[in-house]
């Protein structure tokens, strides 16, 4: 009997713990839907419900941001950056995997130390070296310094210790060359872990904001990210117009993890492994 | 001797090796480790813009005596000493409820608890800037409950603003830990469970003498994460609070420091240099003991 009231409780317990958390965890998204919709006064009033403001939030957003240019310059960056990364960081995934120098390990293990770099030690010296370059304001100067990731090369080479070998030696047999080893063995065969990749760089690329802050300074080259920040900052913020902002913002990286939800936690998996 | 017994062959996996390897290496190469050393060259000058000159320790020394780094350090500190154990309890918590493979909606709960991790760290804040308004509906809600009588002024007491932040970044990072946390779990036998359950081991014991002690790299890989996560912390503050390192500096963390010294007050990028090192030295140190005291327990 005791049992079967402890057991109760206990489920009663679990399950209003993982409830909170859960609404806890949504609840932010759920506000800035319906802040949308409700004017500035009734935000900041704390209103919960929806309001008739939408159609005038959404023409005030689009008429103090050029949102088409704004996005494209996101999208272009995150694009970029993503597609780069993923190039680079598989090459040196598999690389360090085939590499048979007895340098390897010293040299993944001095790579990895790299992670523990801040980005605050490295800000001043590579705005200094983009502004040498002639390259502020420009979207490369974003995404140059973000391609070196060591956190997705070992993503990557985590991953492919799983790559059977018996395929690396057949194509061998068949006078392949590494180069299309891993063009077209590779590649295919690791979808998902490129998949689980993207998301992860595309999110982080997408919603970068202390360096392209820094670079970005006119208008014509802003992010989203950057515009959010601006509009929320001015001394009287139209809050309905910063929330259809950052509902815009939000729904790309969204859509993408929704989308990928799968191949996303198979990632995740496959780099704990 | 080495090379020439592992012949032609050990050369040609060398030489496709290191064609792999290289863009990266030269990548983190130019943006990383020439910045890193250069900066250390930086910390040891001083002068307005790019006017430098050798200053030697005048920047260590200037640490010492500059309140608003004291403060900006302590506020850092605050929010790794507080902020990221909580956080890794309550993913530890979320992830072995979840990988219960009987709990009713996981994959919900799992989803939900995750769906943070996909907003911008500027979204988000600006978000909560919003729900912690003094009526906003943060407020409102706890007024309703009767927790508070008044308003509490989260975005303009120093003590309030602080714990705005802590809740935030809790927010936007607990499921991601979570994750894996439940990937690791993952790999874990369910059938050690099953026998501590029929040996009569309770679900507390059976978190502590068991989930945690195999988590144990993960949660070390977690914990170093979230440490150069906390000690970088500067998009929440800054669109939180004004920008500025909110009400007398009391949510200014050190990134925030470095980039007012750089880019809001009269450049002066061999003092910021200098204080960028405070957090390449925090984070090594507090990584080695991470790493130590991981090594110590099992033994």
């Amino acid at each position: 009997m005791t049992n079967g009231i402890g057991r109760a409780a206990g489920a009663l317990l679990t399950y209003g713990f993982l409830g909170l958390m859960a609404f806890l965890s949504v609840f932010p998204f759920f506000w800035m839907i319906l802040g949308a919709t409700n004017s500035s006064i009734d935000i900041i009033k704390g209103r919960v419900l929806p309001g008739a403001a939408l159609a005038t939030n959404v023409s005030t957003f689009f008429t103090q941001v050029n949102a088409p240019l704004v996005f494209w310059n996101s999208a272009k960056i995150a694009i970029l950056s993503t597609v780069l990364t993923l190039a680079v960081s598989s090459l040196a995934g598999y690389g360090f995997e085939i590499f048979r120098s007895h340098h390897r390990e010293r040299l993944y293990r001095a790579m990895l130390l790299t992670l523990m770099i801040p980005f605050a030690a490295l800000m001043i010296p590579l705005f200094i070296m983009m502004g040498k370059a002639g390259l502020i304001n420009t979207h490369i100067a974003v995404v140059l310094p973000t391609i070196a990731s060591a956190f997705v090369v070992f993503y990557f080479r985590q991953c492919t210790k799983a790559f059977p070998s018996e395929l690396r030696d057949a194509a061998k047999v068949d006078g392949l060359k590494e180069w299309q080893i891993f063009l077209f063995i590779y590649v295919p065969v690791m979808r998902s872990t490129y998949a689980a990749a993207f998301i992860i760089v595309f999110m982080t690329a997408w919603n970068n904001y202390l360096w392209p802050l820094i670079v970005l300074q006119s208008n014509e080259t802003k992010t989203i990210t950057l515009v959010i920040s601006s509009l929320a900052s001015a001394y009287y913020p139209d809050y309905g117009v910063v929330m259809v902002g950052t509902v815009l913002a939000t729904l790309p990286t969204l859509a993408v993890f929704f989308f990928m939800q799968r191949q996303f936690v198979q990632g995740m998996l496959g780099s704990v492994k | 001797m080495v090379h020439a017994r592992r012949g032609s062959i050990g050369r040609y996996y060398d030489v496709n090796g290191w064609l792999f390897v290289a863009p990266v290496l030269g990548l983190i190469g130019l943006f990383m480790i020439y910045p890193i050393v250069w900066s250390l060259w930086m910390s040891f000058q001083s002068g307005r813009g790019m006017m430098m000159k050798f200053a030697g320790f005048a920047n260590i020394v200037r640490l010492w005596n500059d309140p608003v780094f004291i403060k900006a350090l302590t506020n850092t500190m605050t929010y790794f000493v507080v902020q990221v154990p909580i956080m890794i309890v309550l993913a530890l918590i979320l992830a072995s409820i979840l990988n219960n493979p009987r709990i009713f909606g996981r994959g919900l709960f799992r989803t939900a608890i995750f769906l943070p991790c996909v907003t911008s760290l500027v979204a988000y804040s600006v978000l909560f800037k919003g729900m912690f308004a003094p009526d906003g509906v943060v407020n409102s809600t706890l007024a309703a409950l009767g927790v508070i009588s008044s308003p509490i002024p989260w975005l303009t007491h120093p003590f309030w603003a602080k714990v705005l932040v802590i809740i935030a970044i809790t927010w936007r990072w607990t499921g991601y830990n979570m994750i894996f946390y439940l990937a690791a779990l993952q790999n874990i036998d369910r059938s050690i469970y099953e026998v501590a359950r029929i040996d009569g081991v309770p679900a507390w014991a059976r978190f502590t003498h068991i989930t945690i002690p195999l988590l144990k790299p993960v949660i070390l890989f977690t914990t170093v994460i979230s440490t150069i996560g906390t000690l970088q912390l500067f998009d929440e503050v800054y669109n939180l609070t004004e920008g500025r390192g909110g009400p007398s500096n009391a949510t200014l963390t050190l990134s925030l420091y470095i980039y007012n010294l750089t880019f809001r007050f009269m450049p002066n990028f061999g003092y910021a240099a200098t204080v960028s090192y405070v957090i390449v030295v925090l984070v090594a140190l507090l990584a080695f003991f991470q790493f130590f005291a991981a090594r110590e327990r099992d033994k």
